[in-house]
């Protein structure tokens, strides 16, 4: 008995543990994100934005929360039951599964696998099955359409993140997530990470990933002047936060993986002492956070692409140029002797 | 141990369930869902077999990719299936008879029979994997330094294979109206826009 407590049981116990140390701060994280977004849009479009609820707004995400949780779930007649209520669940659950690789400190890391840079590329290429099967299972036009431009647009832009994501595994000679931000290490800090070097690719997965969190200007599954509200139309009460809270922590999630690969994860910017006291979570927490207000500001001031522009951007412009990209940047490191060990 | 056999017979029974459902599911969506679930439970397979880079790119090319698009066109298309099942019966004994001697081949591989001694020799020479490196690294030491000019040869095939779809499907479509991109971004508003005074009851 104390053998199967020792191997099986307390380490199960233990991974749990950290497994809710994890999620609990990211969905207080994804709530307050909500504020975040509604604060910084109303400063950016001279209003005051929520400041009813609790000091400055700060309880407005719990209110809405609440109020969402209260709220019946209507099923529509003709819809597929089952599928129409798993689609919410897979998008909310791939959202949280992709956070067990990622470092947030040196050794602050719930799973520090080999492959973790191809585990949350596979992830994320999963992100498209909850919208497609919330699309079809609610057995109306609106929603089937949002979900097949979104399906089409995940895809598409999903083969530039892959060759991005290779040009940045290249420089750094490893797939383990906590490698690649070791590999920014340096003397120089802040230009020793990877946006220096890989700057146009920085650009094109900064777009990319907006592209992919179905997020302004590429917001087309969800556009409501032409599809009411694309593949969520027929959703309302948890079905509906479920999608909400994964879309917004699909984008914290897109940061945080942005950060690690560009902007040097936990590393401090420079080596001084006032930066180096500093913890690394707070360093990657604020990555993260100048990160979504940039996904903010794009929102409140870029219109919305039009459908062919966007499938142009991304085959035509991205994927040629971030294929290129790739073949100069191997030649490079294969023509100077550099290719990390 | 006790644990991963466990999660063996879990994995590998799913995955024989889901291929089951996906051939017998009566919605054609549902099978492809089913055919996802197979795929994921394959690449639980191959995590335990320790092949953790083959179980990602399982993922990431059929779930990812390739079911999408199954998906995609199963959810387009508007066949009826119930028409389609009626040759059921009437294909079943062909069916069966692949089934078979697909059954009779594995039989012959698995349980060892050698035809000749040169043919065991062949079998028996596995490309040498060198220890001390993970998975990833040794499968791209052996596709990408040992048999890098097959690598090269199979992706021109695949090349051509997707040049002759495209050739094959393309089609020029006469009064398609196409936004020269160049052309938009160098308009000035001088160019496409002018004011003019409207005098009250002519029009311009």
């Amino acid at each position: 008995m104390a053998e199967f407590w020792d191997f099986y049981l307390l380490p199960a116990l233990i991974i749990v543990g950290q497994i809710l140390l994890i999620v609990v701060p990211l969905l207080v994280a994804v709530a307050y994100l909500t504020l975040y977004e509604r604060k910084v849009m109303a400063v950016m479009q001279l209003r005051k934005g929520p400041n009813v609820v609790g000091p400055f707004g700060l309880l407005q995400p719990i209110a809405d929360g609440a109020k969402l949780f209260f709220k019946e779930t209507v099923v529509p007649t003709g819809a597929n039951k089952v599928l129409f209520l798993l689609a919410p669940m897979v998008t909310f659950i791939l959202s949280l599964i992709a956070w067990a690789v990622i470092p947030f400190d040196e050794g602050m890391v719930l799973a520090d696998i080999n492959v973790g840079g191809l585990y949350l590329f596979a992830i994320s290429s999963l992100g498209v099955y909850g919208i497609i099967v919330a699309g079809w299972a609610s057995n109306s036009r609106y929603p089937f359409l949002g979900a097949l431009r979104s399906a089409a647009q995940m895809v598409s832009y999903e083969v530039s993140i892959g060759f991005v994501i290779v040009t940045v595994l290249l420089c750094a000679g490893t797939l383990n997530l906590s490698g690649i931000v070791l590999s920014q290490k340096g003397d120089l800090g802040l230009l020793n990470w990877w946006f220096i070097p890989l700057f146009p690719m920085f650009i094109i997965f900064f777009v990319s990933i907006l592209a992919e969190t179905n997020r302004h200007p590429f917001d087309l599954p969800e556009a409501e002047a032409e599809l009411v509200a694309g593949y969520q139309t027929e959703y309302s009460s948890m079905a509906f936060a479920l999608f909400f809270l994964g879309e917004y922590a699909n984008m914290i999630l897109m940061s945080g993986i942005c950060t690690i690969l560009f902007l040097g994860g936990w590393l401090p910017p420079a080596d001084w002492a006032i930066f180096t006291w500093i913890p690394g979570v707070i360093w990657f927490g604020i990555k993260i956070a100048i990160l979504l207000f940039v996904f903010i500001w794009v929102r409140a001031t870029l219109p919305r692409y039009r459908y062919d522009q966007l499938m142009r951007l991304g085959w035509k412009v991205f994927l040629p140029f971030s294929l290129l990209w790739v073949v100069v940047t191997a030649g490079f490191l294969v023509y100077f002797d550099k290719i990390p060990a | 141990m006790i644990i991963s056999t466990i999660a063996f017979y879990l994995f590998a029974a799913m995955t024989i369930a889901s291929a089951f459902m996906v051939i017998s599911a009566k919605n054609p969506v549902h099978s492809v869902l089913y055919l996802i679930l197979a795929f994921f439970n394959s690449a639980a397979l191959f995590v335990l077999l320790g092949a953790e880079f083959l179980a990602m790119i399982l993922v990431v090319v059929y779930v990812g990719a390739v079911a999408v698009l199954f998906l995609f066109v199963v959810m387009m298309l508007d066949i009826n299936f119930a028409e389609l099942r009626q040759g059921f019966l009437q294909y079943l004994p062909i069916g069966g008879l692949v089934g078979i001697i697909l059954l009779i081949e594995l039989i012959l591989v698995v349980s060892g029979w050698v035809l000749s001694p040169e043919a065991l020799d062949v079998s028996s020479q596995v490309a040498p994997l060198t220890s001390g490196l993970t998975n990833t690294e040794q499968l791209g030491q052996i596709i990408y330094t040992d048999y890098a000019y097959l690598f090269q040869i199979a992706g021109m095939i695949l090349l051509v294979a997707m040049i002759g779809a495209i050739v094959l499907t393309n089609r020029k479509r006469a009064g398609v109206r196409k936004q020269n991109i160049a052309t938009q971004v160098y308009r000035r508003p001088e160019e496409s826009m002018a004011v003019r005074k409207v005098e009250p009851g002519q029009g311009v």
